[in-house]
């Protein structure tokens, strides 16, 4: 079944313009599932498609080769950069209204892509209205894995939901979600996606008139099937995802753990200073030197504040994040084991009525194909999973090690300091004995 | 071994088993005038300590720690001690003693204070208990440094028993018990607390005193900080270790990350196994501070030595005017003030001459021995003010001196436990940034 080498979509980022074949060439295309409202051409005809991971296309599904040729088109970055579709989340402000109290996020994007009447676009968007795109995307795109957005619920009274703080770490992570959806070859193009960045007003009722203009409906049947074996590749993924979320629960607790204990250290820390300034003022020789040790506990007790701080707002966060995400991750494992279950029953369900000379009917076909892009789309996914999970996690343990070698290097700055006065002091007194 | 400071010259050097910081701090704290007056030619040391059982005074079977002292000759010329010192074995109570006799015997000294008997300010995780090895080495030091202070004191170093103390094995006991300072030490301790009013106290040991209180008041408020820090230091670093074990059981189901996990992992444990080593450094810099803390009770005692001082020689010239003005009463026969005398001779009748004349002279004797009294009393308090002060201006800067020393190495440790913190954490870094 497979074809030649695959190779990836120019817009997933990772090979160089040489390396990727003219789409009209053969052996190489990619097919959407997702369905496309301006494109209803069928595919492009060609045998022996295969998708990047060595398996077999599709055909069957409707695909948008004029995309296709979009996409691919746009492809003439001279230094690699083979994105076309830049989204950025910022400038959070506060609406008061007699109803309720909410924060809106500007969502700016810019982008060539023709599936866009604009090039640019800036709306504003509220964490209602990123949830909404979530279930949408999870919807639509039940083969994929949907990134995970920053958690909806906050208690009340505990976390200010109108802090700098809370605010700039929902930013950061709703910005994350964007742009991760952005960088998808297939999510990127979903039309509630193009519908959330573009729409002046997203009225929600819209995107529901939406989904039920659209030709195929995409909704798996879940439910009710057993699977009798599930091939290894996929059970591997759901090991690991089991002992992966339960590692990072752990590293969870420890971190909270460490800011615990970081802040009880830091209220007992802060006791020193007014001892040493009270002893100073008692003092005539050790005053400066006393006052001095006092300025210093003050300096390293600003900076631990600083750490705990830090930790409490970017790393934690991120950790939740990836929590949140291996939860919908194993949902989604889920779905396609049902979808494998119900395609194995159907079959043999026909093979035990019928001979072997009559075809096999469209629905069991319909589910064979429904198992193999499920299949391809996960593995794709998979793969891209891992290595940005690689990347986030280099990025925020390197981080959680900057944030210590900072804290460490300010109260070394405030001790450092300190020496040359009490020296100085004690070699004077040298001299005049 | 001599050390070069650039000023005073060194007097002893103790136990070259000590730990730099250690050797550091004693060699500071021996630190002696030029032409000073401490035990020359002689080296001390507590070298070891040992656990011992016995019946005690009451038949009953108890544990204790001896400690042993040696002294080595150095030579005047060559200054070079000889190798094999004379060693010998005392008690913790033993030293309690012989600090007694020195608190009664030289009541204007500041005299140096011995090693807690009982630890205290003490966070969780240091043990309490007296026979715990490492209180026992803290105070084995703590008792070397009693010594070699003993030692290095302008006074104190020339006191015989002191050198008894030293090298006499057997019969110690008796000599001190001969001096007879235990009944002083009764009627010391109850003059000490004593309450009375002075009319005209020196203001200097006034200041002293008060000085001494605060001194002892935001020394035990530090201890007590410090105690409850550690505690929760050593709490922050240590749940850094988990990560050592999550880290390496996440490697286990990584293929590219595994390695750097895994490394940064063991990062994580030996940042935690390091919190040990610095609270034991920070100890030292707590038994600096413990020292000052029980010399100031040393200090309050000579503060109040002098009033109790100051407050004889008042009563006694308060005597010796009220004994005047009775002379004068009777020899003019006007009543000035008030006395029960005067009341019941007015009520009973007037004395005859001769009884007068008896009465006279008995008030006159009375007088000149209260005269010689206000002499002695005034020439004692001159003489101890005298000495007394001079102590304490030597202490203060002795104090002003140790406890700078005291800050410079705490700053030091602070930058070391900084400095390891930044490697600890750099090595994670690069760790990291293999994943």
């Amino acid at each position: 079944m497979s074809a030649g080498t695959p190779k990836s979509l120019p817009s997933s980022g990772q090979k160089s313009i040489q390396e990727i074949c003219h789409p009209l060439s053969a052996e190489e295309s990619i097919l959407s599932p997702s369905p496309d409202l301006g494109n209803t051409i069928s595919s492009t005809g060609e045998k022996d498609l295969s998708l990047p991971n060595g398996n077999a296309v599709d055909t069957s599904s409707p695909a948008s080769s004029s995309s296709l040729l979009n996409r691919l088109q746009l492809d003439d970055d001279l230094d690699g950069e083979t994105r076309d579709l830049f989204v950025t989340v910022d400038d959070p402000k506060k609406h008061v209204s007699t109803m309720e109290t909410y924060i809106t996020y500007r969502v700016s994007t810019k982008t060539t892509r023709t599936e866009f009447d604009l090039p640019e676009y800036s709306v504003r968007r509220r964490y209602q209205d990123f949830d909404w795109l979530r279930s949408k995307l999870e919807d639509s795109q039940p083969t994929h894995l949907i990134p995970p957005l920053p958690e909806k619920f906050v208690m009340k009274g505990v976390v200010d939901r109108f802090s700098e703080e809370f605010v700039e770490t929902r930013r950061k992570a709703l910005d994350k979600f964007l742009k991760r959806v952005a960088d998808h070859p297939v999510l990127s193009f979903n039309e509630h996606f193009n519908v959330f960045l573009s729409a002046k007003d997203l009225n929600k009722r819209q995107g529901l008139a939406l989904l039920s203009k659209m030709g195929e409906s995409v909704k798996y049947v879940t439910g009710g099937y057993k699977l009798r074996a599930r091939p290894i590749e996929f059970a591997a993924m759901g090991e690991y995802l089991d002992i992966f979320t339960q590692k990072l629960g752990t590293i969870d607790r420890i971190a909270q753990r460490i800011i615990k204990e970081q802040s009880e250290y830091l209220v007992e820390l802060r006791e020193y200073s007014p001892v040493y300034s009270s002893w100073a003022s008692s003092e005539e020789e050790l005053q400066e030197p006393l006052d001095g040790v006092a300025a210093c506990m003050a300096n390293c007790c600003s900076g631990l504040e600083e750490l705990t701080e830090e930790m409490s707002e970017d790393f934690l966060p991120v950790l939740r994040e990836y929590i949140l995400y291996v939860e919908s991750m194993k949902n989604v494992l889920k779905k396609r084991d049902q979808v494998q279950a119900e395609y194995e029953t159907k079959l043999e369900a026909v093979a035990f009525r019928e001979d072997r000379k009559t075809p096999v009917p469209t629905d069991v076909e319909k589910c064979q194909d429904r198992v193999e892009c499920f299949n391809a789309d996960l593995k794709a996914d998979w793969d891209r999973w891992q290595n940005n999970k690689r990347q986030d996690f280099r990025q925020l343990l390197t981080g959680m090690a900057d944030k210590n070698i900072q804290y460490y290097e300010k109260c070394l700055a405030a001790w450092e300091s300190l020496i040359p006065l009490l020296q100085d002091k004690q070699e004077a007194r040298a001299d005049t004995n | 071994m001599m050390a070069d400071t650039g000023s005073e010259d060194v007097a002893v050097i103790g136990n070259t088993d000590q730990t730099p910081s250690e050797l550091q701090n004693n060699i500071k704290n021996t630190m002696v005038e030029k032409g000073g007056t401490l035990l020359k030619g002689l080296e001390i040391s507590v070298a070891e300590a040992e656990k011992r059982t016995g019946k005690n005074a009451v038949s009953i079977q108890e544990t204790y720690t001896v400690y042993l002292i040696e002294t080595r000759a150095v030579d005047n010329v060559s200054e070079v001690a000889n190798p094999t010192p004379d060693s010998l074995w005392r008690r913790y109570s033993e030293f309690e003693i012989f600090r007694n006799y020195l608190l009664v015997t030289y009541p204007f000294v500041v005299v140096p204070p011995l090693p807690e008997k009982r630890a205290e300010f003490v966070w969780h995780k240091l043990s309490a208990d007296n026979m715990d090895p490492d209180f026992v080495e803290r105070r084995r030091v703590g008792l070397e440094n009693f010594l070699l202070r003993v030692a290095s004191h302008p006074v104190l170093s020339n006191d015989k028993i002191f050198y008894s103390f030293l090298t006499q094995e057997q019969g110690w006991k008796e000599v001190v018990f001969e001096t007879g300072f235990q009944a002083k030490a009764d009627s010391r301790l109850k003059a000490l607390n004593a309450t009375f009013r002075v009319k005209n106290p020196d203001k200097r040991f006034a200041e002293m005193k008060h000085y001494g209180d605060e001194l002892q008041s935001v020394i035990s408020q530090l201890l007590r900080v410090r105690a409850r820090v550690a505690d929760r230091l050593y709490g922050v670093y240590k749940v850094h270790g988990n990560y050592g074990r999550v880290f390496s059981e996440w490697s286990a189901i990584e293929k590219e990350m595994g390695d750097g996990l895994q490394s940064a992992g063991h990062h994580m444990d030996a940042y935690a196994a390091s919190i040990d080593d610095i609270l034991e450094e920070e100890e030292h810099y707590a038994d600096q501070l413990k020292e000052y803390l029980f010399y100031t009770e040393a200090l309050r005692a000579v503060c109040r030595k002098h009033e109790l001082c100051q407050f004889e020689l008042e009563m006694a010239a308060q005597d010796l005017i009220s004994k005047k003005q009775q002379r004068e009463e009777l020899a003019t026969g006007t009543v000035r003030t008030f006395s029960l005398k005067g009341m019941t001779s007015k009520l009973f009748g007037q004395e005859t001459p001769e009884q007068r004349e008896t009465k006279l002279k008995t008030l006159e004797t009375q007088i000149e021995e209260g005269e010689e009294m206000v002499k002695e009393r005034t020439a004692e308090c001159d003489e101890f003010v005298k000495n007394a002060w001079e102590d304490i201006e030597r202490f203060r800067e002795q104090k002003d001196r140790d406890l700078k020393e005291a800050l410079i190495s705490y700053a030091i440790m602070q930058i070391s436990m900084c400095k390891k913190g930044i490697q600890v954490w750099n090595n994670a870094k690069e760790c990291f940034s293999k994943m």
